[in-house]
């Protein structure tokens, strides 16, 4: 305080420190209070999963009595056992199989030149331009002939999601259009065949793009509900997580199904959630490179 | 008009700059659409000459082969054994042999063909009505009249099967096409005296020189048969009258033309005109907010975490990327009821007298009941919903900014607010331009977030066919529209579904022709 007067540079230079560790100050207020508002939800739901009443009246977020009576008579009572499984078995299927058609599409519209490359390209964006859910309604007329519906939905359902996902392509391809072209020549002319190029040298370099499709496809069916709504239409064994839930917050089963709604959450919250976590690397780096290549 | 020279436009004050600018901007317009009318011209030109030079090989092929090549013309694949490629003409023959059977077998592609009365307006799609028949049973002397149901066409698969055969028929002159190339390729080489590929070099080359058409022959298969088919399909129903009252099986529905259009734009009383303007303009308007709001909320975050001085960044970081992990409708559904009347965040409001009062003054039981408002919290939990996202996005950008140029332009004097606006900006804007189109679309089709959180609701009436809320957007109308119920109106929603194309196509083709960074494919590498 007593040296503020003489020295005018060391002056400025504590003006400047204070200003940025008000900005600082400020900066972490925000980001406490978007933590707060980000998680309360997510707390929201988990608190409300342990209370022990069942209807939604409850003016207080903390439970006045912990207990697990919601996750028993979820298992017991209610279906949710199946619409997990479901769920599971569509998420892991489609993450095999989506990602074999992505991968291949991508590889050939990035690091392959043949005729008509351009015009297949234009071509799937165009298409994309679609709503996708247009096509359900023959695909439903379809289906339903076929015994793919209803009960049978989820078979019918990981056939809709694998189908057309190699229109899907872009992030991978900005991926594959990262890594060098010399790798492909050089393997080219050491006399390897073009499959050759494809397993031996860029599959191996391309374990990021291939977690991060794998990924995506997991995660698909979880949140999906337009396409399941319209395939199961009210079936309660074929249907997944998101459509028998949303069924839960109708006005009329709002006040004895949300606790058990909130339960259900945080258990579908949980695979999802340990495998984004554990992968959230890979889903990063898809993320930011897909926005940069466009 | 007149383009100012670079010294001319320096020049000019800030003012004149800026309305400089919207005239270039407006004079632009025209030239744009004269480019398109060009390049449709010119599409059309190639195309000819396409067509032409085929016809021209087809002609010389046919007068310079000899007997096999000829008899190949007839015969698919006749050329491929004359010149030991057995393999290539064995496939062939059999597409010939599977197509000509498939034509002329008794309710074959021929039959379906026929049934489906093609684009005759006012015709039926199929032609035998199924119903109910009376049957007369005598039982022990006592007369008992039954009414069977007796199957008549389903106009759905008449429809389905005519333009499966249509497709086949496409694909079979394309084959016939390929095959009489073949034979002229194989003519030229022989002529030349080199060997011609075999079965065994044709299997090989498809893990090699073909290797692209093995990767894609499933994805193209997928698409062809889950998109690119039911799309046509769809297109066609806009022109018929299929709805639940004609849903083809109980009551064949009819080529209507484009009556359905008239009725869709028909802005009279009673029309649907209105309410289809009032849902597209809230469409682009959700489209518009929910994009920008969250891709400059979401930088805005990026920049916070990423400033020099703040620290646990990755802690910040995880705890946004988490609610990317958690399936979005179970917060959406949580989220959309805390805001009811008594959610716990609709609690919290009720005590503020002001939001009490007008609540009770209007007769809401909640909030989501006033269309402003319902409109309002939608675009605020969608910000709530997608900073994390961009946050993600552009804190990888902004790695990537050189730091130098902060550098010279802090020793230049820029403020932070300068250094935003002159470097953050432009290089965000340019490298994420793409990202900021395929966003835009991505909201005009939002399915989930309006859905999951207001259903369409409040509701304003009904019309095509579904009740239509303030707040549907295309994509949820259009939902509503085919959900089976005994009002569900189909070719609307194909309709709607192709202005939806329109209204994304147009405005691609703009965005595209404006940012510089989707111009030049091979520039990233």
């Amino acid at each position: 305080m007593k040296k503020q007067n003489d020295n005018k540079i060391r002056k400025t230079g504590l003006g400047a420190r204070a200003s940025r560790r008000i900005s600082n100050g400020i900066i972490y207020a925000i980001l406490i209070i978007m933590t707060i508002v980000w998680l309360f939800p997510f707390v929201g739901i988990l608190l409300e999963s342990f209370k022990t009443e069942t209807n939604m009246q409850t003016p207080y977020l903390f439970p006045k009595e912990f207990g697990f009576d919601h996750y028993i008579r979820l298992f017991k009572e209610t279906d949710f056992f199946k619409w997990f499984i479901n769920t599971g078995i569509m998420g892991v299927a489609t993450a095999v199989l989506q990602t074999f058609f992505i991968l291949s599409m991508s590889y050939v519209l990035s690091r392959l030149r043949f005729k008509g490359r351009k015009g297949l390209m234009n071509f799937m964006l165009i298409l994309g331009m679609f709503p996708g859910f247009l096509t359900m309604i023959l695909i439903y007329k379809v289906f339903a002939d076929a015994g793919l519906t209803a009960n049978m939905a989820p078979l019918g359902l990981i056939i809709v999601y694998c189908a057309s996902s190699g229109m899907g392509y872009y992030v991978s391809k900005g991926f594959f259009d990262t890594i060098p072209k010399s790798l492909d020549e050089a393997a080219r002319v050491d006399g390897a065949t073009r499959f050759q190029v494809f397993y031996k040298v860029i599959m191996p370099l391309s374990k990021p793009i291939v977690i991060y499709t794998i990924l995506m496809g997991f995660m698909a069916p979880w949140g999906d509900f337009i396409l399941a709504s319209y395939l199961i239409h009210e079936n309660s064994a074929g249907m997944n997580v998101a459509v028998g839930m949303y069924e839960w917050l109708s006005r009329t089963n709002l006040n004895t199904y949300y606790t058990m709604f909130c339960a259900a959450g945080v258990i579908v919250a949980i695979p999802v959630v340990t495998v984004f976590l554990l992968l959230q690397k890979y889903y990063v780096e898809g993320v930011t490179g897909g926005a940069v290549k466009g | 008009m007149k383009r100012l020279s670079d010294l001319d436009y320096l020049k000019l004050n800030k003012w004149q700059a800026f309305w400089y600018k919207v005239a270039l901007f407006f004079c632009a317009i025209p030239l744009f659409f004269k480019n398109i009318g060009l390049g449709i011209v010119n599409f059309f030109k190639k195309c000819g000459i396409g067509i032409r030079d085929e016809f021209v090989d087809i002609g010389t092929t046919f007068t310079k082969g000899n007997w096999a090549v000829k008899l190949s013309f007839l015969i698919f694949g006749f050329g491929n054994f004359y010149y030991g490629q057995i393999l290539r003409g064995i496939l062939f023959l059999l597409f010939e042999v599977v197509f000509i059977g498939y034509m002329i077998v008794p309710s074959g592609g021929l039959y379906w063909l026929a049934k489906g009365n093609w684009f005759k307006i006012g015709s039926t799609v199929g032609t035998v009505q199924g119903g109910l028949v009376e049957n007369k049973i005598n039982y022990n002397g006592i007369e008992i009249v039954t009414s069977d149901w007796v199957a008549g066409d389903d106009s759905v698969k008449v429809m389905l099967y005519g333009l499966l055969t249509i497709v086949f028929i496409c694909a079979f002159i394309y084959t016939w096409r390929v095959q009489v190339k073949q034979c002229r390729i194989c003519m030229d080489i022989t002529a030349k005296g080199k060997k011609i590929k075999s079965g065994k070099d044709d299997m090989k080359s498809l893990l090699d020189d073909q290797f692209h058409k093995t990767l894609l022959a499933l994805p193209i298969t997928g698409i062809l048969a889950f998109t690119v088919l039911p799309i046509i399909y769809m297109v066609l129903v806009a022109f018929t009258s299929y709805d639940a009252a004609h849903d083809g099986y109980s009551n064949l529905f009819s080529w209507v033309g484009f009556d359905n259009f008239n009725e869709l734009f028909n802005f009279n009383k009673g029309g649907l005109g209105l309410t289809f303007g009032e849902i597209l303009s809230w469409t682009l308007m959700w489209a518009f907010f929910a994009t920008f709001t969250n891709y400059f909320l979401g930088m805005f975050v990026a920049i916070m975490i990423n400033k020099k001085g703040i620290k646990i960044k990755k802690f910040w970081r995880t705890i946004l990327v988490m609610t990317i992990a958690i399936p979005q409708f179970v917060s959406l559904l949580y989220v959309s009821k805390l805001f009811t009347t008594s959610g716990l965040i609709g609690r919290v409001l009720e005590q503020i007298p002001f939001i009490h009062d007008w609540r009770v003054a209007h007769n809401f039981v909640s909030l989501w009941d006033s269309p402003t408002v319902a409109k309002i919290l939608l675009i605020v939990i969608n910000i709530w919903i997608g900073i994390p996202y961009i946050m993600l996005m552009a804190t990888g950008i902004l790695m990537n900014i050189p730091q130098d140029l902060y550098e010279s332009a802090r020793i230049d004097g820029a403020s932070s607010t300068q250094q935003f606006t002159k470097i953050t900006l432009p290089y965000m804007l340019f490298v994420t331009g793409p990202y900021l189109l395929t966003s835009f679309v991505g909201n005009l089709n939002n399915f989930n977030v309006i859905y999951l959180l207001s259903e369409g609701n409040p509701i304003k009436g009904t019309a095509g066919g579904a009740s239509v809320g303030h707040t549907d957007l295309l994509i949820t109308w259009l939902f509503k529209m085919t959900l089976g119920s005994t009002e569900s109106k189909y070719y609307y929603a194909s309709i709607i579904g192709i202005l939806v194309f329109l209204v994304v196509a147009i405005l691609s083709l703009i965005i595209y022709n404006v940012i510089p960074s989707t111009r030049n494919e091979e520039d990233y590498k």
